[in-house]
């Protein structure tokens, strides 16, 4: 009897800690641009000795299972606790409302109410996450091929045209690629906008792709013919999917590559000093010199068992000291109001990456303000992706450039009656 | 005493034997008693249904219900994964897949990304599927020569099937690519980096040829068992007539070889329509859509695509799975055409 007493409470002490254990799982889907992975598990690991009762688990995943494998997680009721997303406007709905668990819900409208709105549904005050960082687009600039080659690099007010001649020239001298922009509608939307394109209808809704717009893809689609862009970035894929140009960039085959600040971490590490490189902010085009604002929020979900836990866990994430580290560990543009205003020192001691960051900082003050309504307007993503299909089609010569137009509004418009 | 040692031993094993069966026996005891009394109701018949339920039961949750699920999330439509918030559409989505100005034409088509797919993944599988039996039969042939080092050369031929997929197309990514092994090899002859899988009719040439190096070596072993299948006394008289080498293949081996290559040609059909991992890691179905067939439309419309439409995605795996089942019939038919004939003979 007194033996089956024994297995009895070994069983019962077995089955309450494995209760003990799940009941403080707070599961972060996790994706890293440069190197700030590592940043963030250095964070994590402190939180966790501080806090025993809470088992932290980074899962480290590609953008690509960000964007293509948790939205289809969110629709079916599941996925992490809390997950590291670009796309926070159109999955709004599936965000936990932290406000009444945090400990200080003003401190989080004080620092990161400005992009609150980007990540919670409309009408609604909910304090669902922040923003890891903030990223605006911009190009980047092989600077040792340029002098190579004997050529100026353009001005701070050159136009998309300016930078595609003097690119081409150094692309001819060097036997490199003269430009590249990255496969995906947002990287285009900037330039798309500084020609004066206007996504968003009166009624909030998508509108029809206008002549703004159609200047800069009609250029775009131009220097693919023509050899200037490198075609095989967006002829690579099918559909919507991502895909970015940095390791052609980093591999010394660019003169010019469009992308955005969260590149800088990515190429502080693997082109060291290979090259000299830096950022020249966002081309003019006949309204704007605008890139798009953006950035990667950490939000909570709502189908945690834990919310409690996950609120702590973002508490921590959030406030002003791990914000400032991560911020000038991973070299990215602190979101939080109060870090952002105060003295970040970045640590690296590379004068590419510290001049690049500066010049982001500075060109994100001509920003258009449709750049700035993109990223928290619902239908974005939607937009993006119909003009990432299709204008891939029309450079690998399936399509006319007129039709994409028509299928693009076509496409959205789909999308915006289905939902 | 040797004998003794002899005979004991047989004996000894058997006892063994019948102390580990007892509890066996007595568990088969057990279960015999209801099964008799099954029996007894249902007869000897009913009893198939009793061992086939299982399966049944596991090819029921397995494949059946998620295909009636499929059907019906095919009758709804939205952005929404979860069946209580899409709305029920009726046959909307296939009317939408079927909007067509012109079947041939895609870009008249409303779902012109769908019929581009269906365009590609037919002429992607005659050429695949005849390149196949083109290169499994040459390679079962060789192979079933008297070569030295034979089963190392067989290895050598069935190796890639041991691949994954995707390994396969990051391999040929690789040597493909602008940077890549096949540029580097070519530059000494004089020539120019070349985008091989930015190109429409190069990014088709390398997807047929490498599921074709993936996939040859399972074909071929399929034909090469069918070769050895094949009496070498045919063989000898034919020698002995002095029949030319293309007479023998003629009148010997491809009529005795006629069913295990209707069960290749079959097999290899399936297969290409339903073709999608190492393409989809090779070219991302570019360039443009050029090498995007069904089964990647099915996946970026349903899953990948923030315009992603569950509803539609449903509807064309529907028209898929159709398409399947009629490859399939046609085997059973071939197959079970080839057994009367062989019966007959």
């Amino acid at each position: 009897m007194t033996r089956m007493k024994s297995i009895g409470a070994a069983f019962a002490a077995v089955l309450l800690s494995s209760v003990a254990a799940h009941a403080g799982d707070v599961r972060i889907m996790w994706y890293s641009d440069g190197g700030e992975g590592e940043v963030i598990k250095d964070l994590l690991a402190r939180f966790s000795k501080a806090n025993p009762d809470v088992n932290v688990i980074l899962d480290e995943v590609s953008y690509d299972v960000v964007k293509e494998q948790l939205p289809v997680q969110l629709e079916a009721g599941k996925g992490p606790d809390i997950a590291r997303v670009t796309n926070l406007k159109a999955q709004a709905q599936h965000w936990l409302d932290l406000r009444p668990l945090l400990a200080d819900a003003k401190y989080w409208d004080e620092n990161f109410g400005a992009q609150a709105d980007w990540m919670r549904p409309d009408g609604s005050n909910a304090i669902t996450g922040f923003m890891t960082q903030l990223t605006l687009t911009g190009g980047f600039v092989n600077k040792t091929l340029f002098e190579q080659a004997g050529v100026e690099i353009p001005g701070p007010k050159a136009t998309w045209d300016d930078w595609a001649a003097a690119a081409k020239k150094v692309a001819d001298s060097q036997k490199v690629f003269a430009m590249a922009i990255d496969r995906s509608g947002h990287r285009v939307s900037g330039p798309n906008i500084s020609y004066g394109a206007n996504y968003i209808a009166a009624d909030g809704k998508p509108a029809p792709i206008d002549q703004g717009a159609k200047e800069f893809l009609s250029r775009f689609v131009k220097w693919n013919e023509d050899g200037t862009v490198n075609k095989d970035v967006w002829v690579s894929a099918a559909g919507s999917t991502y895909r970015a140009a940095a390791e052609d960039f980093i591999n010394g085959g660019l003169a010019y590559y469009y992308s955005g600040s969260w590149q800088v971490s990515g190429f502080a590490q693997k082109i060291g000093d290979s090259f000299d490189w830096i950022m020249a902010g966002s081309p003019c085009g006949t309204v704007a010199c605008s890139g798009m604002q953006g950035g990667a929020g950490l939000v909570a979900v709502k189908y945690t068992k834990n919310p409690k836990d996950v609120a702590k866990v973002m508490d921590y994430l959030a406030s002003a000291d791990v914000q400032k580290e991560f911020a000038e560990r991973s070299l990215f543009i602190p979101a939080h109001k109060g870090v952002a205003a105060g003295q970040v020192d970045f640590k690296t001691d590379n004068p590419h990456v510290k001049a690049a960051l500066k010049a982001f900082v500075e060109s994100a003050g001509q920003t258009a303000p449709a750049a700035m309504k993109l990223p928290g307007w619902k239908w974005s993503d939607a937009y993006y992706s119909a003009i990432v299909a299709r204008i891939s089609q029309v450079i690998a010569g399936e399509m006319k450039l007129d039709d994409a137009y028509a299928r693009i509004d076509e496409d959205i418009k789909a999308k915006v009656g289905g939902n | 005493m040797a004998e003794k040692t002899v005979s004991s031993e047989p004996a000894a094993k058997a006892g063994l034997q019948q102390a580990l069966l007892a509890p066996v026996r007595l568990a088969m005891g057990i279960v015999d008693i209801p099964m008799r009394a099954w029996q007894k109701l249902t007869g000897v018949n009913g009893m198939a249904g009793v061992f086939l339920a299982p399966n049944m039961l596991i090819f029921s949750i397995f494949v059946l219900l998620p295909l009636v699920i499929n059907f019906i999330y095919s009758t709804t439509s939205g952005g929404a994964i979860f069946l209580p918030n899409r709305t029920y559409v009726g046959a909307e989505q296939y009317r939408i897949l079927f909007d067509c100005r012109s079947y041939l034409d895609p870009s008249t088509c409303a779902a012109d990304t769908f019929w581009a797919a269906v365009r590609n993944t037919a002429v992607f599988v005659v050429f695949q599927v005849s390149a196949m039996l083109v290169a499994a039969l040459a390679t079962a042939l060789i192979l079933n020569r008297e070569l030295s080092n034979r089963g190392f050369w067989r290895a050598v031929f069935f190796f890639p099937v041991l691949l994954s997929p995707v390994v396969v197309g990051l391999i040929w990514k690789w040597i493909l690519q602008r940077q890549g092994l096949l540029n580097y090899a070519l530059s000494p002859f004089g020539f120019e980096p070349f985008s091989w899988l930015s190109d429409r009719f190069w990014a088709f040439f390398f997807a047929v040829f490498v599921s074709v190096w993936a996939h040859m070596g399972f074909y071929a072993l399929i034909l090469l068992a069918g070769l050895q299948a094949i009496p070498r006394d045919l063989y000898e008289a034919a020698a002995m007539d002095k029949a030319s080498p293309t007479r023998i293949f003629r009148r010997i081996t491809l009529p005795l070889l006629m069913p295990n290559l209707i069960v290749v040609l079959v097999l290899a059909l399936i297969r290409a329509v339903q073709i999608f991992d190492e393409v989809f890691v090779l070219t991302g179905g570019g360039p443009g859509t050029s090498t995007m067939y069904i089964t990647q439309f099915i996946y970026e419309t349903g899953f990948a695509s923030s315009l992603r439409n569950p509803g539609l995605a449903s509807a064309a795996s529907i028209l898929m799975g159709i398409v399947l089942v009629i490859l399939t019939l046609i085997q059973l038919a071939a197959s079970s055409r080839n057994e009367k004939k062989g019966k007959r003979q």
